[in-house]
């Protein structure tokens, strides 16, 4: 017998969040940071062209704790989406398909752009002075 | 596209507490998805108190327990019980698996038990797999040949049979493509990891003379390239198997036909 009003099974309001799933969707999140991250680059790119004041409007912003905060994300975003994109080459390549290999490599992704992050950060700092 | 809400007659609803089992004992609460097609009201979970100490080791004993000693309208499919048929396929514990081959001991705290995710749902944990089935067909899994037949079977090396370890296991219970994002969002194009494997299973078959065609019905933004590697599937399969690195060798051959 069918039945046009047969309900859909719940999927990902039950779905148990896992290593595989949540890394796919935090490299599709990182993608989209990194498109509206231009946006900002661009910005300050037309406000060096525009002149000092232009250009002092925005790095008045970036220099802020909010700007930072931003940046501090958009540096993790494109590390961790540097090196999961790295993964899935080698996967293309079609390599690293064990359930251990994926696991490993998740979190080598993981700690690797969280470590990167950091360390550029710090390389920022000493660099620039605070 | 992805539609993360459930439809409006979809939306599970609190259910019915069944009282438990005499009380005291190895008591476990199953937590179960119920929906009846009679009853013109929304799925709902409900819950039974089932006597851990009175009932085999499987989540299987226990819903079998269920519908024999509880609620005798409690409706999901099960045959083998060992792990063979695909039958009692089913989202347990968040995570699809056969319900005759998972234990009850690994589940912490309540069981929750649902139909598998993203289906169209028959009755309580019946999914309608009309769909599924119809896309296994139109990979046309069967031995397709253009030389004569010779005079007894189609003869192979052990080292090309030896390919289809892996790939001949699999029993069709749909775990792994109902696990699938992708296949969640875009079923009605893309064909999922179960089919996908059972496709690479013609394609690598040394007797098989059909691989041109195979690929060519297979080569399309969607029915192949909607796999984005997100291994939900791979993590999934209850017999252990690997659709997501069968997937990632069709992209390989199609990328090799090219030269």
């Amino acid at each position: 017998m069918q039945s046009d009003n047969r309900p859909l099974s719940p999927h990902v309001q039950i779905y148990k969040p896992q290593l595989t799933s949540s890394l796919s969707i935090l490299h599709r999140l990182t993608g989209i940071a990194m498109v509206v991250g231009t946006l900002l680059l661009v910005w300050w790119l037309i406000a060096a062209a525009a002149g000092p004041e232009a250009f002092a409007v925005v790095q008045g912003f970036v220099d802020g704790w909010f700007g930072r905060l931003l940046l501090f994300g958009w540096t993790f975003a494109l590390l961790y989406h540097l090196g999961n994109g790295v993964r899935h080459l080698v996967w293309d390549a079609g390599w690293g398909f064990e359930l251990t290999s994926v696991y490993a490599s998740g979190w080598i992704v993981v700690g690797g752009s969280i470590g990167l992050t950091i360390v550029a950060w710090i390389i920022g700092y000493a660099v620039r002075g605070a | 596209m992805a539609e993360f809400a459930l439809p409006k007659n979809s939306k599970v609803e609190a259910g019915k507490t069944w009282s438990s089992a005499g009380g005291g004992g190895n008591v476990k609460r199953f937590q179960v998805y119920r929906w009846d097609p009679d009853d013109g009201r929304n799925p709902r979970l409900d819950s039974y108190a089932v006597d851990l100490d009175k009932c085999g080791p499987m989540v299987l004993d226990a819903l079998i327990k269920i519908k024999n000693e509880i609620d005798p309208t409690l409706t999901f499919r099960r045959s083998c019980r060992e792990g063979v048929c695909g039958s009692c396929a089913m989202n347990i514990d968040g995570t699809n698996t056969l319900a005759c081959t998972s234990f009850i001991a690994e589940i912490k705290g309540d069981a929750k038990i649902y139909p598998l995710p993203h289906q169209p749902v028959i009755k309580d944990l019946v999914p309608d797999q009309s769909h599924f089935f119809a896309q296994y067909r139109t990979i046309e899994p069967w031995l397709k040949t253009d030389s004569p037949a010779p005079e007894r079977e189609r003869l192979q090396a052990p080292e090309d049979r030896a390919k289809l370890d892996g790939l001949y296991e699999c029993i069709l219970c749909a775990c792994c493509s109902t696990s699938c994002p992708s296949y969640w969002w875009n079923a009605d194009r893309y064909l999922g990891p179960a089919i996908l494997l059972q496709a690479y299973r013609w394609l690598v078959d040394s007797r098989d003379e059909a691989i041109g065609e195979r690929l060519d019905a297979l080569e399309d933004p969607f029915r192949l390239y909607r796999c984005h590697t997100i291994m939900n599937c791979t993590r999934t399969c209850p017999k252990s198997l690997n659709p997501a690195k069968a997937i990632a060798e069709i992209k390989k051959m199609m990328v090799a036909r090219r030269g």
